[in-house]
């Protein structure tokens, strides 16, 4: 019967997302071509700036899944399809990976030039916080299985924790701070980055976003194929047991 | 619904004032935890003003969390919340009930323990500036840690997910409330201390108010 059945998903599934797949290839070479040779380097920060093409988009991520991962927890709360509760979970997760993957990036990057591999400051603070909050998500997810309450509790959790960004960011600004600020959208005539450095940011942005989704749906479909996997194993037990 | 959320209230008065066992372990607690403290940091070396603010809200956010455990635990043991969900009163009210519930149960603790920290850490000054960083740190507290604690009484894991859920989305109650509780003890001046204040009144309007809404869909089947 499985045998049947996966083909084809496949045949029917597998196309349109191929695509996102090599232009995620392709855009991650041009991303890394950019980064390593076409841009220059940084005179006052030297080689280590270049880990900034990888960090901003990582960090870019990590908000776009929390979000995503919002606004699929309410449309599950309204509509009650497993749809967006998949979408929330996959996408969590992802949300967790780049959280630390930019905080990670961050933290070698410090190091080289603060002077130190983490400081409390406010970005940093509201990053850490965020990845402490999706991955208290993920583990009420996995102590209450697979159940139509996990769903609800952990939209409930979905919610409050991104509502919770912006507040969590100001207490932190005030706080402290010591992040560079973000130059690439000063609002003033011209940008003080180089336009050869945003565009290298442009094109990394992209690519990582691309990545996202199609990570997003890979993740979608395992998720899909493993509830499947379970119902089909119930239904087995129920058979042996008549 | 104010009338239907105060019966609730009452009913946890008074089963928590007959047996009294909650209020007194999380008074206990919250000692506990400031005397601990006073192992942990030599107060001979570092300066106790600067210290102190810290130390009072780790208590009460301890001995918070212990209280908030608690909250569903009397419905769940029985079943008794089948009960509550089949009286003729909206989820909301039993949100309000409860959560107003906690927020008396931990200013009970703080007014028994603060004069004990006053005595212990030798404090010289303390204002009135307190009252409202307890008021606000509080309520923001036990927004979010009411709704979080009927979500926790269903899990396997129980009282160890309330906090691993809780204690990331109240940083900005924590800090807000250390600040604030550091103007009262003079440490920091009144124009630094109102953001902070401002900052919780948001905290706490927001939260209560998303809870309330939200907190139907924890109570379904």
């Amino acid at each position: 019967m499985a045998q049947l059945v996966v083909p084809r998903e496949r045949a029917r599934r597998f196309a349109p997302w191929s695509v996102v797949g090599w232009l995620t290839i392709l855009l991650m070479g041009l991303t890394m071509f950019g980064a390593f040779i076409y841009a220059p380097t940084d005179r006052f920060q030297g080689i280590a700036q270049r880990i900034f093409y990888i960090h901003v988009p990582s960090a870019w991520l990590a908000y776009l899944a929390v979000f995503v991962v919002f606004i699929a927890s309410i449309l599950y709360l309204v509509r009650r399809s497993g749809f967006w509760d998949r979408v929330a979970l996959s996408s969590a997760e992802l949300g967790v990976v780049f959280t630390t993957l930019a905080l990670v990036t961050g933290s070698l990057w410090g190091r080289q030039v603060w002077g130190a591999w983490w400081v409390w400051d406010a970005r940093l603070t509201t990053t850490l916080v965020l990845w402490l909050i999706y991955v208290g998500y993920l583990m009420l997810r996995s102590t209450m299985g697979d159940s139509p309450r996990t769903a609800r509790f952990a939209a409930i959790v979905g919610i409050i924790g991104f509502i919770d960004v912006p507040i969590i960011h100001q207490s932190v600004n005030w706080w402290r701070t010591q992040h560079p600020t973000p130059i690439v959208v000063t609002p003033g005539e011209n940008p003080a980055l180089p336009p050869s450095m945003l565009l290298v940011l442009i094109v990394a942005v992209i690519a990582f976003s691309a990545l996202y989704f199609w990570l997003l749906n890979a993740r979608y479909r395992l998720e899909t194929q493993r509830e499947r996997i379970a119902e089909l194993r119930r239904e087995l037990q129920g058979a042996a047991d008549v | 619904m104010i009338a239907k959320a105060a019966l609730i209230l009452e009913k946890d008065l008074r089963t928590e004032l007959r047996a009294k066992d909650i209020l007194t372990a999380m008074a206990y607690f919250s000692l506990l935890v400031l005397i601990i403290f006073n192992f942990a940091i030599d107060l001979r070396e570092v300066s106790v003003d600067a210290v102190a603010p810290g130390i009072l809200w780790v208590s009460f956010a301890f001995a918070g969390v212990l209280g908030l455990n608690r909250t569903f635990v009397r419905e769940q043991e029985r079943n008794a919340i089948e009960g509550l969900m089949l009286c003729p009163v909206d989820r909301s009210a039993i949100y309000l009930g409860k959560f107003i519930g906690n927020v008396l149960f931990m200013l009970i603790v703080e007014a028994l323990t603060v004069p004990l920290f006053i005595l212990l850490f030798n404090l010289s000054a303390v204002g009135f500036g307190l009252v409202p960083a307890l008021m606000l740190g509080t309520i923001g507290f036990a927004s979010i840690g009411t709704l979080f604690a009927a979500l926790a009484v269903n899990t396997r894991t129980r009282e160890v997910m309330l906090p691993v859920l809780l204690f990331p989305v109240l940083v900005p109650i924590v800090i807000a409330a250390v600040k604030a509780t550091g103007f009262a003890i003079g440490t920091i001046s009144p124009d630094l201390a109102i953001p902070w204040l401002n900052l919780m009144i948001v905290f706490d309007l927001v939260f209560v108010v998303v809870s309330y809404l939200i907190f139907g869909y924890v109570l379904e089947e």
